[in-house]
Formats: C-alpha cells, sequence, structure tokens
C-alpha cells in the first residue's frame, strides 16, 4: 500500500507487520545513538490544519530518527488561512517535492481526498481527519496493549477493552474499534446514549451505557477526551454528572483487574473523565503511549517511504 | 544444481571456524558472536555451540539486523525488521565477531559495521562466513571463511539450515539474476 488513510484499508497482517516493525525500531532507536540513516534524502511535510501536540510532534521525532527532513506547516500562519485551498496546498507541496504528506484536518475524508487525487505523488498518512479515523493513534494503542497484556503474542486474542466517553466525536474511537476487533480483541463501549454515534448496532462491539458493570472484566480501559470544542449543543447535562457516570475514579480504578491498564490518547480534561490520582496511578500507561507513538510511527514510515520512491511500496 | 557442501562437510567446516576463532583470541572470555538474520544468526547459534563445547563455558552471542543500514532499500519494496539481540556485556571493547552465511558484494557487512557503530564501539571487528563466493563491490574480506567457492554472477549460492530447511546444505544453482 502507498498511503495510511483509514485502518479500514489494513488486513489483519498488515496491522502485525506494523506492530512488529514498531517493535524492533523501538529497540534500535534505545541505545545510545537515536538516529537511523534509513530515510536519508526523504522530504516528510507536517500539514496540520487543526491543532494538535503530540501527534505532530510524534511524527516529527519518528521522521527525524529515521533522518528524513521535515518541514512542518500549520493552518495558523500560512496561506491556508488566507483561503487557500488544499488543492492549491497540495500542488505547492508537489512542487518542493515532498515524499510524503501528513495530513490532519478538520474535514472527515481530506486524507483520502488528498490521496485520490492528482495534485502530489507522495504518500499521504492520515494524522486525524475530522469525526472519520487517526489511524496512527489506534495502532499505537495497539502496540501499547499488545505490549502489556498480550504475553508475547502477534495478535490480542482474548482480550477485553473498554472504550469509554465521547465515541460520537472520536475519531480514535472509530480507529480503535476497527483495529482492536481486527486483531481479535473484544471491545465494550461505554458512553451516554447522546454520545454513541448513529447506526451503532451495526459495529461489532457490545455498548454498555454503565460503566460499574464492565470496570471489572475489561483488561484495559481507554479513556477518552470529552471534545469541549466539537460540543456544540448538551449532550450531558453537566460535567459533574458526566463524570461519576462515565468518569474514571479511584474508585473504579481500584475494582480492575490486577493486571488492567488505563489509557488516553491525549490531551486529558484531568478532573472531568479521568481524575489525576487515576492518570499518575501505576496502571496508567498514558505516558508511555507517547513514547511508543514514535516507534509506531516510525514503522509508518519505514513501511511507506524506504522501498521503492514510486509507486508500489507494499505493507506485508 | 550442484552440491557445494553436504552436511558433514558444513559441520567440519562450522568447528574449524569455531577453534580459529578462538585461537586468534585466546579464548571465548572477550569474544561477542554477532549473526547477521535469518541465516547468520543459525550459523553464529551453531559457532556458539561449539565454543561452549570445546571450552566448557558459555560465549556471548547474539543477532545484529542490518535492514535499517542498507543502502540498497530504495531498489525494492519495504523489507520486514528482524530483531537484534545485543548479549548482556554489548559490545563496548568487546572482540565482535560478524556471522553471515554467505559473503558476496559485501555491502551486507557494510551496513552491519555501521549498524554496530550505533550500539557501541568494539575493540576489533572480525567475520566469519561459511561460504566466500566472491565478487566484492567493497573492500571487504573475511577472517574466518568456512569454504571458497567460485561463482558466476548469474549463480545463486544456497545455504540451507536444519531448523530452518529441515535440512543441512550449500548448493549452487544457476540462476536467472542474483
Amino acid at each position: 500500500m502507498k498511503h495510511l488513510l483509514s485502518i479500514a484499508d489494513l488486513s489483519k497482517s498488515q496491522a502485525i507487520t506494523i506492530l512488529n516493525t514498531a517493535e524492533e525500531l523501538a529497540r534500535a532507536s534505545d541505545g545510545p545513538m537515536k538516529k537511523l540513516p534509513t530515510l536519508r534524502g526523504r522530504t516528510i511535510v507536517n500539514l496540520f490544519a487543526e491543532d494538535s501536540t503530540r501527534t505532530r510532534i510524534s511524527f516529527e521525532a519518528a521522521a527525524k530518527r529515521l533522518s528524513a527532513d521535515v518541514i512542518n506547516f500549520s493552518a495558523k500562519g500560512s496561506s491556508v488561512s488566507k483561503g487557500e485551498s488544499l488543492k492549491d496546498t497540495a500542488q505547492t507541496l508537489q512542487a518542493m517535492g515532498a515524499d510524503a504528506v501528513i495530513i490532519r484536518h478538520s474535514a472527515s475524508g481530506a486524507a483520502a481526498r488528498l490521496a485520490e487525487s492528482q495534485w502530489m505523488s507522495g504518500a499521504v498518512i492520515n494524522a486525524g481527519d475530522g469525526t472519520h479515523e487517526h489511524p496512527s493513534q489506534a495502532l499505537l494503542d495497539a502496540f501499547t496493549i499488545r505490549r502489556h497484556l498480550a504475553h508475547g503474542g502477534e495478535d490480542l486474542a482474548g482480550l477485553h477493552i473498554a472504550i469509554v466517553g465521547d465515541v460520537l466525536h472520536s475519531r480514535v474511537a472509530r480507529s480503535n474499534v476497527l483495529l482492536l476487533t481486527k486483531l481479535g480483541a473484544k471491545v465494550t463501549l461505554v458512553a451516554p446514549p447522546t454520545l454513541l454515534p448513529v447506526g451503532i448496532e451495526s459495529w461489532p462491539v457490545t455498548v454498555s451505557y454503565d460503566f460499574d458493570a464492565v470496570i471489572e472484566s475489561v483488561d484495559a480501559v481507554m479513556m477518552l477526551r470529552i471534545q469541549l470544542e466539537r460540543m456544540s449543543e448538551m449532550f450531558f447535562p453537566n460535567a459533574r454528572e458526566y463524570s461519576r457516570y462515565f468518569g474514571l475514579n479511584s474508585d473504579r480504578l481500584r475494582r480492575m483487574k490486577p493486571t488492567a491498564i488505563v489509557m488516553h490518547p491525549g490531551p486529558m480534561n484531568r478532573g472531568l473523565e479521568i481524575t489525576a490520582d487515576s492518570a499518575d496511578s501505576a496502571r496508567s500507561v498514558i505516558v508511555e503511549q507517547v513514547t511508543n507513538g514514535v516507534s509506531v510511527r516510525m514503522a509508518i514510515l519505514y513501511l511507506l517511504l524506504a522501498g521503492v520512491p514510486e509507486g508500489e511500496g507494499v505493507i506485508a | 544444481m550442484s552440491l557445494a557442501l553436504p552436511a558433514p562437510d558444513m559441520a567440519r567446516a562450522i568447528t574449524r571456524i569455531s577453534h580459529e576463532i578462538l585461537e586468534r583470541n585466546s579464548g571465548s572470555e572477550s569474544i561477542t558472536l554477532l549473526g547477521i538474520p535469518t541465516r547468520g544468526a543459525h550459523l553464529a547459534a551453531r559457532i556458539a555451540a561449539n565454543i561452549e563445547a570445546i571450552e566448557g563455558r558459555a560465549v556471548q552471542h547474539g543477532t545484529l539486523d542490518i535492514t535499517l543500514h542498507r543502502d540498497d532499500l530504495r531498489t525494492r519494496p519495504p523489507r520486514a525488521l528482524m530483531p537484534t539481540v545485543i548479549p548482556s556485556l554489548g559490545v563496548e571493547g568487546r572482540n565482535v565477531v560478524l556471522v553471515d552465511d554467505v559473503l558476496f558484494s559485501g555491502r551486507t557487512i557494510r551496513a552491519a559495521l555501521d549498524a554496530l557503530g550505533e550500539i557501541g564501539r568494539p575493540q576489533t571487528v572480525q567475520l566469519a562466513v561459511l561460504v566466500d563466493r566472491g565478487h566484492r563491490e567493497l573492500p571487504i574480506r573475511a577472517d574466518y571463511v568456512g569454504k571458497n567457492l567460485p561463482t558466476s554472477q548469474s549463480q545463486v549460492v544456497r545455504v540451507q539450515f536444519t531448523e530452518l530447511d529441515g535440512i543441512d546444505l550449500v548448493s549452487i544453482e544457476d540462476g536467472a539474476t542474483q
């Protein structure tokens, strides 16, 4: 495959290849010399038309550890804020010789549009498009779960994972449901009915409105951020009520399985979906998720860019 | 196809290499064997087992994947990465013996030297190969050679190990391209 647009495009074996590659790259960048020469001479553009800290920095760190040149391009302070279209921006990047574009955009499908158009020839990596998908986040989450809970296994068979919170607006949840079930895990979504998308019954998941009924049986809980910037209407009566029913607190933390882990894609609203003591507890792998993110993104860049320059790069 | 090295000859060659490594380094204490995956890693494990049998104590051995340092990455689809396992004492100040199955252009070994440099600074780096088939493209030579096999560029040297292929065998095949 040439692009990484969506988890739906990946086969199970391709996903496992990415995770295994990330495992080796994590080891390779563990030594005293963090920089590898693999992508020397390649230009990677970070095109972020929506705010992001960790995804952009993570991709930048990944690209730099593989010796690629990185150009950061954010909507603020660029021609995008003057109203330049995605097409003109893409053609500009093509003219500059970008080998890959990492794109975050508030419109669902923006990455796919860029990949399918003839505007540019490089690889397109989706770093979050609207409420659609965030594939690299799901891959780093699966990587983190696999490291902690799979006991050396390649997939996530037999594990039970709860994704809790604002599923409606969450591209992280969408990508994770696709990937975790593809890897054999059982996924339960926990959210108030107002924060679940229409058509949820067709997803390969179980749905629960009762966090307390689920908490004791899961191997990992993935807390989602309440996306205040996407809350144009009232989805729950108030923040305190949301925390009481759907937040992770020390009481729920205590009732989890001894081996279970706590995850959050960040940025956290401490005190809303997760209490500070839960976020900082021994079960929390939230900081580790960030570290793993760099390894997983190195694997994505390696598999998409290290091979033949034109045409058929293959993840297989 | 012609048979170049049947199983008994292969075993004898590996035993001789093991002795030569010990002789050159005055014992096994300072040695770290690093096999280049896939078949170099199996060869390194065999040499390590031999050395342990001769010396009566364990020798440091591991694997070193060189994929990220190859100079021909852009000519082929992306390759899967193989495990790198550095033994407990590391490579710093050690006598590192790189182990590979076939020495051909020398480009794999160049990449291995780069990969090794990222990990540390060995006292010496030596090279052991089961087969040296000639046609070097870089100024690299092996310190320990199982067998020198004169070949033409178009031929393929195939090394098989019981662990992977069910048989111990080195053969030369007439391939279209290498």
